[in-house]
């Protein structure tokens, strides 16, 4: 009992280690991010201006232009490895990503409709659009568990992610026979949306995805004890009492929550869910109380270095972060389905 | 003996049906030419078939519809006939070979490797004849089933089709991925988009003219390797037994597969769906045997191509629709049905 215990305080004081060193890399990538740019500012006068002390063109450029789009970057890379890290868990499938199976192609095309019928940049548009996500997300998710399921063999893993793959290549297409009905002007911003460029950057995006990461996040790790039960099969956890349906529709929807609402404002970037939650495992272990909390902060450092490469290594035209990432992140799809049983 | 009797049992009785096949060919031929002709006289000018009649045999360089025949709509038509053609028999040898009902030259990143391939020339070696590029979309072509069925067998589970394209998905991704950011970098955008200028649409007679042979001559090696791909596809232990030298037909076949898939790609861009969608149909409608099934594939795919084609510029005029999304809004419901259909799994 006693070794139980040293084990499970080891593993806390570890996973609290290397979170803080997750945070501080975040916290450096920030400051070289903020930092780099068509109008170079040194690291000092970043600092500086940060804590109010520059002149009014240097907080221009950084509270209006690199700030928003920073913390974006941060908070859909949470989001999207949190989801991804709760579909590979009640799933049991760690090929899970909320890229690859569809559900971020779905709730773009919900975007896509929202757009093709208002135009761009209205009011309220920012604070719609995750909810419009949200229910062309959940409605693909219905989609693909009902064309995945079968009746003798319920739902098989390898078969979700082939009618995923499948969706979304469907969704896709009709998208662009979709775009081909808007003007110019819209089909230029769809044509960047689909790339995954970040390209809600101002802080009204921000306020509109703050709600959600607020509530699901916590909500998600509120959660971990069951997820861990959940992991160890239908069987069991039913055996241990936990009511394994309603948990599983409740996980699932927040994990399509958040994808939605990061899809809304930052596009369609792939491959965050997948990666950061193995990443993750590697660096704190399977129990998701560790698990979750460093998927959010490995999503967030990715998803920022991901963005900071794109923007700065053809400055100053921009390569998306989606395809910055989908360079990192597909070759490590491979490295698992190679790996897998 | 007896095992195989068994074997052959339960999968659906071997049948050919050569007079539906001859059937097939002749309509599919008399629907092709319907279809060109239709094709050239449809369009955002409406020209009537007598003029292209007389643009073809009788052509008078001063008039602009005959020009626009013979520079636009000809080229288009063709192009789509011969891409049609390669993608579906692409399909239908790797379907053939590797028994993978999911085999398809763009799920499996063949398209992939050659598109980025092409990208890659762009951007290093800049003005490259199209033989060359061709060529290089060839090696690019095999750059990608290599990777996908490299990556595949490296697992311990071996090549199930399930697993093949889901690799496939990801290689596809990583390739796109690299070549979109390698065309911003360099900023060969423009060029690319010059280049394939919305796929079918922008095809240039020249073109048309060098891939020609290559894909003629693709076919003709797939019609002279028909009955191994037959054998092949009831078994590798059945075609050795009956004295197949099985490698070096798949070897053979892979190259095929590589020339068509890569001059389509180099010709009007990727486009998927085609090859799998195709080779099921001629299937169930001809039976197995390959000898019929390759020729019947080419027409039908063909054939497909230019309606696709065709449906694009009619759907939303004068904008026209890609035929890759048109075909993969028909193609993708029935990939859907054959990944149900999936027993084995990873």
């Amino acid at each position: 009992m006693d070794s139980i215990h040293s084990a499970d305080k080891a593993r806390a004081r570890r996973a609290a280690l290397v979170m803080g060193i997750l945070g501080l890399l975040i916290l450096v990538v920030f400051i070289i991010s903020m930092n780099s740019g068509e109008i170079k500012l040194g690291p000092l006068q970043v600092i500086k201006t940060l804590f109010g002390f520059g002149d009014a063109r240097q907080s221009l450029v950084l509270f209006e232009f690199r700030l928003p789009r920073i913390v974006i970057a941060i908070l859909i890379g949470a989001c999207f490895a949190v989801s991804g890290c709760i579909m590979q868990g009640i799933t049991r499938n760690a090929l899970a990503d909320p890229g690859i199976l569809g559900i971020n192609a779905g709730a773009g095309l919900a975007v896509v409709l929202y757009v093709s019928f208002f135009p761009v940049k209205t009011a309220a548009s920012p604070f719609l659009m995750p909810f419009l996500a949200f229910i062309g997300a959940a409605l693909t998710a219905l989609l693909i568990y009902l064309l995945a399921y079968k009746r003798h063999q319920g739902l098989s893993p390898t078969r979700m992610l082939l009618v995923g793959i499948g969706v979304a290549a469907g969704i896709s297409a009709a998208m662009i026979v979709l775009t081909i009905l808007l003007d110019p002007n819209q089909f230029q911003f769809v044509q960047v949306w689909l790339a995954g460029t970040i390209w809600g950057t101002t802080w009204k995006f921000v306020l509109a995805l703050l709600p959600w990461f607020i509530v699901l996040i916590p909500f998600a790790f509120s959660k971990a004890k069951v997820m861990n039960i959940l992991t160890l099969g239908e069987q069991t956890a039913t055996g241990l009492g936990a009511p394994v349906e309603r948990q599983r529709l409740l996980l699932l929807a927040a994990a399509v929550g958040l994808a939605a609402s990061s899809v809304a404002v930052g596009g369609g970037i792939g491959f965050v869910g997948l990666v950061a939650p193995h990443l993750a495992r590697r660096l704190v272990g399977p129990q998701y109380q560790y698990a979750l909390p460093a998927s959010a902060l490995v999503g967030g450092l990715l998803v920022i270095v991901a963005d900071t490469i794109g923007r700065t290594i053809s400055s100053p035209s921009e390569i998306a972060t989606g395809i910055v990432v989908a360079v990192i992140g597909a070759p490590y799809f491979l490295y698992l389905l190679a790996r897998a049983r | 003996m007896a095992i195989q009797v068994d074997k052959s049992s339960s999968r659906p009785p071997i049948k050919s049906r050569p007079v539906a096949a001859s059937l097939i060919l002749m309509m599919g031929i008399a629907g092709l030419l319907l279809g060109i002709a239709a094709s050239i006289s449809f369009g955002a000018a409406d020209i009537h078939l007598a003029t292209v009649w007389e643009a073809v045999f009788r052509f008078n360089p001063d008039l602009t519809q005959h020009q626009i025949i013979r520079e636009l709509r000809m080229p288009r038509a063709a192009a789509a006939t011969l891409v049609g053609a390669g993608f579906a028999v692409s399909g239908a040898i790797m379907q053939g070979m590797t028994r993978n009902p999911l085999a398809d030259s763009g799920l499996l990143g063949i398209n992939s490797g050659a598109a980025f391939v092409i990208v890659i020339c762009f951007a290093f070696m800049k003005g490259l004849s199209f033989t060359a590029l061709m060529l290089f979309s060839f090696g690019g072509a095999a750059l990608g089933a290599g990777l996908v069925f490299g990556i595949s067998s490296l697992s311990r589970g071996g090549l199930s089709p399930v697993r093949l394209a889901l690799a496939g998905a990801a290689v596809s991704a990583l390739l796109s991925a690299l070549g979109e950011g390698i065309s911003i970098h360099f900023r060969i955008g423009q060029d690319l988009a010059f280049f394939y200028a919305g796929g079918v649409a922008g095809v240039k007679w020249e073109h048309v003219k060098l891939i020609l042979p290559w894909v003629f001559g693709a076919l003709a090696v797939a019609m002279a390797l028909s009955r191994s791909i037959t054998l092949l596809s009831l078994g590798e232990e059945i075609a050795t037994g009956l004295g197949q030298r099985t490698g070096v037909v798949k070897i053979i076949g892979m190259v095929v597969v590589f020339v068509l898939a890569g001059a389509s790609v180099a010709l009007v861009g990727s486009i998927g769906f085609v090859g799998l969608i195709i080779p099921h149909l001629t299937r169930f409608l001809v039976g197995v045997d390959y000898r019929w099934i390759i020729p019947c594939s080419a027409v039908l795919g063909g054939l497909l191509m230019l309606l696709a084609d065709l449906a694009g510029r009619l759907v939303h005029p004068p904008y026209e629709t890609p035929v890759g999304a048109l075909i993969a809004v028909i193609g993708v419901p029935f990939f859907l049905y054959l990944a149900r259909q999936q027993r084995r799994e990873m």
